[in-house]
């Protein structure tokens, strides 16, 4: 059985293991974004057009095909690259090509990317193509927001709405 | 290694000592950590099913629910919340220490390598769990852990769609991502609990549970702290704005700054690399591999004590297939035997007496058998003088017993201090080969091969056999399990007992009594 003097040592033993397991559960703190900034959150994932257009098979090409694959068109897989830029109050900020996923580069093309700004009013323009043009842009949009520190804007682009969307 | 082993072990054998001023050896917690690893689990497991209770998965009830037990029901499930997180946290402290303690005294390799392994996907399945915790509580901290969790997923070139996207905006995010969390968050520790089993399959008699001593201990202090310092959430989960200053659990997320701000390829590169080093530890370099235990059939009569005794199941029983008319045979699985010799301790058959016949014990260790043994005693005692001679058997993993020069010492090497069977230490004293005998092994309930230290004290103390002969003169025999950082006490004990046997009339009166566990034993903190 321990001594007292050994049960009073326990309690210190057992005292700093919960005050080192207390502390370290939440400090020290972590400034993980820059304090009075706000950020743009650009993010989408969206299938660009086809490098070639889509063509009637003719009916040889048809009645080559097993019968159970017998199909009118025929479809390259490969998409082209989705070029995207985003531009705040004249600056561009972001003005990249994007590959699109997948082995044969049939999947969508996506992106993610974050943009600390400062707050305030901004005038924000973001673009997209999407299309074999390679020249132009398919798709702009261009809002003028308030934004307060710590704000966090999402920049979406979704083709069914024809549009970017700022949430 | 043995730069990074090394002073690991020496800074372990410091703590352990520091804690033996206070904690008897059976609650030292550094002893104990696997068990109290179990009991932090099981602490986690009860207070989660409170908690769970109490829980909604709802996206905004989830933090609402939660706000509700810190404060509403402080006195319960406010705890059980608290107790949740801090057993969490001291489940990491025990099993990062565990891991560091096992590398330091070189347990982790040869037929040991198993247990690491086993141990890689439960370190990694704790992390899993205790993160998705964080995510549930659906605070600012949970925001920034599920979106640099997702945006490190995405960093990976296998999904079409970021899931980050997930956490784009408040509209982006729907209840059935807690569902899918608390999932995870339940069948991930159930995974692991069968893992442990798995962990625990090559030792036998694996302590799971600490001593109620420590069990109280532990609790009380989390429990205190739960009711000092409960853990809180800091502010509702909110996609529209981005968490500033956070306080993160750095027993969980202490990589999480990295994974947020180092490229893709060095972080996922790097903890792959990192997770294939930490599996491939226990071969780099392989441990050389010693002549594992021999079973002699003709001195076998299938007594099953080496059975009993093995700290590592290497032993089986089988039908006897040599004819001899015993029911039983002793087989040795080569791949699970550690060399310690704990099972030559505990064969009948290995006593130094026999001389009718050449010594050839049951079970024996090929490349130092219990003949040898003899002669190194016979050896070391051959130009012994005096009154108060003292024959030390020592282990390979306790006090260092090399160029003890004192006149009236003698020390005899052992691979495990319970590879000497008893047999020995009456046949030292009976044939007057020393006066007194000291066996000295790896610290109190620290034993290297787990049970050298327990079975040598049981055998002593004739409460396990082979039991040490009642004639033998207690007051003639001292145990000292200090530990490879013990020489100084050693040494104090040697200068002691020599006095106290010069002190003492010629041959053995005393027999075995009540108590002889703690009469031969030197204080742990002496």
């Amino acid at each position: 059985m321990p001594s007292a003097l050994q049960y009073a040592g326990q309690f210190l033993v057992y005292t700093a293991i919960a005050a080192l397991i207390g502390y370290f559960a939440s400090f020290p703190r972590y400034e993980q974004f820059p304090e009075g900034q706000a950020q743009i959150k650009l993010s989408f994932a969206h299938g660009a057009a086809r490098t070639q257009k889509c063509r009637r098979l003719t009916s040889q090409e048809i009645a080559k095909l097993p019968a159970n694959e017998r199909r009118p068109n025929t479809c390259e897989r490969a998409r082209v690259d989705i070029h995207v830029q985003l531009i705040v109050d004249d600056h561009t900020i972001l003005d990249e090509k994007l590959k699109p996923t997948g082995l044969a580069g049939d999947g969508p093309a996506r992106t993610y990317r974050k943009f600390i700004v400062s707050p305030g009013a901004h005038v924000i323009t973001a673009r997209l193509r999407d299309s074999r043009d390679t020249s132009g842009y398919d798709y702009e949009t261009r809002r003028e927001v308030t934004l307060a520190a710590g704000q966090n804007l999402a920049i979406d682009f979704k083709a069914d709405a024809g549009d970017f969307s700022f949430r | 290694m043995d730069l990074i082993r090394l002073p690991l072990r020496f800074v372990f054998d410091r703590a352990e000592r520091l804690l033996a001023l206070f904690f008897p050896p059976a609650w030292n917690p550094l002893l104990n950590l696997g068990a109290l690893g179990f009991f932090f689990y099981w602490v986690i497991t009860v207070s989660g099913i409170y908690v769970y209770i109490f829980f909604d998965t709802g996206v905004t009830q989830a933090y609402d629910s939660v706000e509700y037990m810190t404060y509403d029901q402080w006195y319960a499930a406010g705890v059980m919340r608290s107790l949740h997180r801090y057993a969490s946290d001291g489940l990491i402290v025990v099993m990062l220490a565990h891991i560091i303690r096992e590398f330091a005294l070189d347990r982790y390799r040869g037929v040991r390598w198993f247990s690491w392994i086993t141990g890689v996907p439960i370190l990694v399945m704790v992390y899993a769990a205790g993160i998705t915790g964080y995510w549930l509580v659906w605070d600012s901290l949970a925001q920034y852990v599920a979106i640099v969790t997702t945006e490190w997923f995405d960093r990976l070139p296998i999904f079409g769609e970021p899931i980050a996207r997930n956490f784009l905006s408040p509209d982006a995010l729907d209840s059935r991502f807690f569902t899918l969390m608390v999932f995870i968050h339940i069948a991930v520790p159930l995974i692991a609990l069968i893992l442990l089993w798995v962990h625990l399959q090559r030792v036998s008699k694996p302590r799971i549970n600490p001593p109620r001593g420590l069990a109280v201990g532990a609790m009380l202090s989390m429990l205190v702290l739960s009711l000092v310092y409960p853990a809180i959430s800091q502010g509702p989960a909110d996609l529209a704005k981005v968490p500033g200053t956070l306080g993160l659990d750095w027993f969980y997320l202490p990589l999480y700054p990295l994974l947020e701000n180092w490229p893709g390829p060095v972080t996922w590169g790097g903890g792959l690399a990192l997770l294939v080093c930490f599996c491939a530890v226990p071969w780099l370099p392989p441990m050389r591999k010693r002549s594992v235990a021999k079973v002699d059939l003709p001195n076998c009569n299938g007594c099953t004590r080496c059975f009993n005794d093995c700290p590592y199941n290497a032993i089986s029983m089988r039908v006897r297939s040599d004819g001899l008319p015993f029911e039983r045979e002793a087989v040795v699985d080569p791949s699970l035997c550690v060399a310690c010799g704990i099972c030559v301790g505990a064969c009948p058959t290995a006593t130094p007496f026999r001389r009718a016949s050449e010594l050839v014990a049951g079970i024996d260790l090929p490349d130092t058998p219990v003949a040898d043994l003899r002669e190194d005693v016979m050896k070391s005692c051959a130009d012994f003088a005096g009154n108060n001679r003292i024959l030390v058997f020592g282990c390979d993993h306790g006090v260092s017993v090399s160029g003890l020069d004192e006149k009236n010492v003698r020390a005899v090497p052992l691979r495990c201090i319970g590879q000497l069977p008893p047999a020995f230490i009456d046949y030292v004293l009976s044939k007057k080969l020393a006066d007194g005998v000291v066996l000295a092994g790896c610290s109190d309930n620290g034993c290297h091969a787990r049970f050298g230290t327990r079975w040598t004290d049981a055998r002593i103390a004739r409460e396990r056999d082979p039991q040490l002969r009642a004639r033998v003169p207690r007051e003639r025999l001292r145990v000292l399990w200090a530990g490879s950082g013990g020489r100084r006490r050693l040494d104090q004990l040697l200068k002691r007992f020599g006095e106290e046997l010069a002190a003492m009339p010629a041959g053995g009166t005393s027999i075995h009594k009540a108590g002889d566990r703690e009469n031969v034993r030197e204080p742990a903190d002496a």
